[in-house]
């Protein structure tokens, strides 16, 4: 008798602690923050559930701590004088704050205080309460963190309060949170029209928890009954569950293809420098890759030089990189390649030699082992959209980044002097030095450029894969197949067969596996250029002739 | 049709491959002799590792001689040939596997072990047969020459050539890298092959076995090299080095460039994978890695450092690579790849012609009188 007195309290307070966040002056009946607190020594697991709801209803805003502190395990009372204090534990001693002037209270030891204690009926409580706090809370995830909260165990008191609070929240992905929670508490209905409005409600629901507490009301158990005995409800379940996998679905094929732009990109990435020197100047670079290598290492170089901003390290390191792999880039045209130009099985030779010393130096300087480069804050965690379709921040970067290197480079091709040069001298070399071009030195700058995107391409490798000598070696077929794939001398080519392969290599790989998927699309090339020599996009007129 | 091929050999005296096959033939008489006959402790004696070491420069010796053979006279510059060498390989190593029977790990007589440990119940389809060693020896050549005619067939007729070729047969050799690395694929992922304990009935550690394997080695090199001779010295190989030359040229004389790239391309492609089935059963193993791509192109600064359109060059270029490679990785680990790295670049740079080149031209100079 007592205890069912005890819950009455206990549900008019929550209905009148519901009415007070509504707005409700606080009442003068009701006992102050203060009061309340030096009650709680002495009381008894059920006197504090009431406590804890009295204390809701005073609004006080100090209340939040000291609810929190309780499921904490943290809040004490001091053994001399009773007095309730918020502590934070260190080793042997307690740091004590008083909860109502915010004030420190002194450092004590263990046993001058005693933890209140909490059981689990308490600790429901506590968390509902808490998450009722936090439901007000300005800041959108916080409000949704209280509402899957409260979700997590639903009862009439918690449905009742997220009733209310659907009324005011404006937030769309808040509501419909609300809104999958209530129904989905509404398909236990006994009454069935509530069930077939809740069913109705969930249709485009996505939430995974909705999907199965569905299919569940669809699926005929072993003794021949279904979760759901109404034939209407069950057809509308039906329906709500074939319109909810048409959107999985199409949220999949968003996501596929997303991951496969953002793989393509990489693609694109490791490929664009190699367009320079291979599509345009027709130099067959091996040590392309290892130049990749270089742009990545210069960005862990740059990391341990500014240990403090690694933020902007990523920002420093891409025209650090550009400088370390295009002047490396720069020394290899002078020193090796314009030796061999028009003998290009010997140039891939010799740059096959250059990427052999430079990943010994490599293992040489930073040894042989992956070394690690940090992730930006910025770069990292994900994209939710809704609950079927989360993307990550790297590959969303991955591709806006590709992109913006891609145009950067084209800018530069088409807008630039040296881009004019380049062109003039891949076109035909004699007519252009005829012009006065320094074909010499036009391509030394060429060969620069692509080895400087090279390097570029390296840090953001870097942030995506292992950081260590064998990084460009990885990387070097795929590189190859990207630009013939896409038609020597030309970018665009590049781009497109970059992400057309990132595409096709993610739609195999459901059916697959990467492994598979990766040979499969390597066949494919090779059919591919045995069919079209000359790639997807092949230059025509009479400098065609590779 | 006049018989022009004796005169052709006539007009093109071999002399350094005549000096070859008399090496080859001392080495394959002497080394086994010195093997066997004196004691452990003889100053004459050579030891198993030094012999297999041997067997080991001479299978690359006809590796060489494989990509020479295209690239030397055809200019056809495979970045591929690890594939087939590696192909040859895996398909002796099918047949030795088999050999193992009972004798395994996990005792199946059936099963390799590999399968077992991968809770496999039968044998897959394509394992069937090598219990037989001459269905192996086929597959041995039928093998890589069956990859090489499609691949060939395909390459050619649609005139890809030069470094796009180069880049697709790169392709071929890394995809079927990452093919013979998958668990599912049947040849023991990783860790390939090994383990092997006899070869048609008599043990692999046994000397006697050795010495066969050995001669058959030197053999095989003194045959693949008298072969590649016959055909680069013939009317065909003729017409095959005005391919090289200038191939719109032949097209237009009405030679069907495509069938004699194709021929001339699945005979290297043979004398590859038997090169890799002579290797195998010495080295006592066999693995995914041989695909590599970086082990083709090895395999190519071998040809170009010996000599490369020489055919003796290419097997000369083998052997003082690996020498150079065995000796230093073990000297001075790290300064290998330096090497190796200096050796692609100065011979592309500085020795066109090779080793072989360098002779030559010193000879000449000694000729001329020149001090």
């Amino acid at each position: 008798m007592q205890s069912l007195t005890r819950n009455l309290i206990l549900m008019l307070g929550w209905v009148t602690g519901i009415a007070a966040y509504a707005g409700a002056p606080v009442s003068a009946d009701n006992p102050g923050l203060a009061a309340l607190l030096a009650k709680i020594p002495d009381a008894s697991y059920a006197d504090k559930r009431v406590l804890v709801v009295k204390m809701v209803q005073t609004r006080d805003p100090r209340v939040h701590a000291v609810l929190r502190a309780l499921l904490d395990d943290s809040l004490y009372v001091r053994t001399s004088d009773n007095h309730v204090f918020i502590g934070e534990a260190d080793q042997d001693s307690i740091r004590l704050t008083d909860p109502l002037s915010s004030q420190a209270a002194g450092v004590v030891s263990t046993d001058s205080v005693s933890t209140i204690g909490v059981n689990n009926q308490l600790r429901k409580t506590l968390r509902v309460a808490l998450a009722q706090f936090d439901l007000s809370d300005p800041a959108v995830d916080v409000r949704l963190a209280a509402v899957k909260e409260m979700l997590r165990a639903l009862d009439a008191d918690s449905q009742a309060v997220l009733r209310s609070r659907l009324a005011e929240e404006h937030d769309s992905a808040v509501r419909s949170q609300i809104q999958a929670g209530l129904a989905l508490a509404d398909l236990d209905s006994s009454d069935s029209s509530i069930r077939l409005a809740a069913v109705r409600a969930l249709s485009r629901n996505l939430n995974p928890d909705v999907y199965n507490r569905l299919s569940i009301m669809v699926l005929k158990g072993s003794e021949g009954t279904y979760g759901e005995p109404e034939p209407a409800i069950r057809a509308a379940a039906q329906e709500s569950l074939r319109v909810i996998e048409r959107y999985r679905k199409f949220y999949a094929a968003v996501q596929t293809l997303i991951y496969g732009l953002s793989e393509g990109s990489v693609f694109v990435l490791v490929a664009i420098g190699l367009a320079i020197t291979f599509g345009v100047m027709g130099v067959i670079n091996m040590a392309h890759g290892e130049l990749m290598m270089l742009g990545a290492y210069t960005t862990y170089v740059v990391q341990l030089l500014m240990p403090n901003h690694i933020g902007l390290s990523i920002v420093v390191a891409i025209p650090a990189a550009f400088v370390v792999s295009g002047a490396i880039g720069i020394a290899i045209e002078r020193g090796i390649v314009r030796h061999l130009y028009g003998r290009p099985l010997e140039t891939l030779l010799a740059t096959f030699g250059v990427s052999l010393i430079l990943q010994q130096a490599a293992r040489d300087i930073f040894s042989a082992n992956n070394r690690p480069v940090i992730t930006p804050d910025w770069l990292a965690g994900s994209l939710q959209i809704n609950d079927v379709l989360a993307i990550t921040y790297n590959r969303l970067y991955i591709i806006i980044f590709t992109l913006a290197l891609f145009l950067g480079l084209l800018a530069v091709l088409k807008r630039t002097r040296l881009g004019l040069d380049v062109r003039a001298v891949s076109q035909n070399r004699e007519m252009a030095r005829v012009m006065g071009v320094r074909t010499a030195w036009v391509d030394a700058l060429t060969f620069g450029l692509g080895s400087g995107i090279a390097g570029i391409a390296g840090v953001a490798l870097s942030q995506l894969t292992n950081v260590g000598p064998n990084l460009g070696q990885s990387y070097i077929v795929d590189s190859f197949m990207v630009v013939v794939f896409g038609g020597v001398g030309n970018l665009w080519g590049t781009e497109v067969s970059g992400n057309a392969l990132g595409v096709v290599n993610k739609l195999l790989e459901p059916y697959t596996g990467a492994v598979l998927a990766k040979i499969l699309v390597l066949v494919f090339l090779i059919f591919f250029i045995q069919r079209r020599p000359r790639g997807l996009f092949a230059q025509k007129g009479r400098n065609a002739d590779g | 049709m006049p018989m022009v091929e004796g005169r052709v050999a006539e007009l093109t005296p071999d002399r350094g491959g005549r000096r070859l096959l008399l090496l080859l033939a001392a080495v394959g008489v002497l080394m086994p002799c010195l093997n066997v006959l004196p004691g452990e402790g003889s100053m004459l004696h050579v030891s198993n590792y030094t012999m297999t070491l041997t067997a080991k420069y001479m299978s690359y010796g006809m590796l060489a001689l494989a990509v020479d053979l295209i690239w030397g006279y055809c200019g056809i510059m495979s970045l591929g040939h690890g594939a087939f060498f590696a192909l040859g390989g895996y398909a002796m190593g099918m047949y030795l596997m088999r050999q193992i029977g009972a004798r395994g790990v996990y005792g199946n007589p059936l099963l390799p072990d590999f399968m077992v440990f991968l809770n496999w119940k039968e044998l897959p389809w394509f394992w069937h047969g090598f219990e037989s060693f001459p269905y192996a020896v086929a597959m041995v050549v039928l093998v890589p020459a069956l990859l090489a005619l499609v691949f060939g067939f395909l390459a050619f007729r649609s005139r890809v050539s030069g470094v796009y070729l180069s880049i697709i047969t790169q392709a071929l050799t890394y995809a079927l890298m990452l093919a013979f690395f998958r668990n599912d694929m049947g040849f023991g992922g990783n860790n390939g092959f090994t383990d092997f304990k006899d070869i048609v009935g008599f043990n692999l550690q046994a000397a006697g076995t050795r010495v066969v394997l050995f001669v058959s080695t030197a053999v095989a090199l003194g045959l693949s090299y008298v072969l590649c001779r016959y055909v680069i010295a013939s009317r065909a190989g003729r017409v095959i080095m005005a391919i090289r030359d200038a191939e719109s040229r032949a097209r237009f004389l009405g030679y069907r460039v495509e069938y004699y790239k194709l021929w001339v391309f699945v005979l290297s492609a043979i004398i590859a994978g038997v090169a890799g089935a002579l290797y195998v059963p010495q080295i006592g193993i066999i693995n995914p890695s041989e695909f590599s791509p970086v082990n083709s192109i090895e395999i190519v600064i071998w040809v170009a450092i010996g000599g490369r359109g020489t055919l003796y060059g290419a097997v000369i270029g083998a052997f003082l690579v690996n020498l150079a490679k065995t000796y230093l990785t073990g000297a001075f680990p790290s300064v290998w790849l330096y090497g190796l790295g200096a050796l692609f670049i100065g011979v592309t740079l500085f020795l066109q012609h090779g080793v072989v080149g360098v002779l030559g031209q010193w000879r000449r100079a000694r000729l001329a009188g020149v001090p």
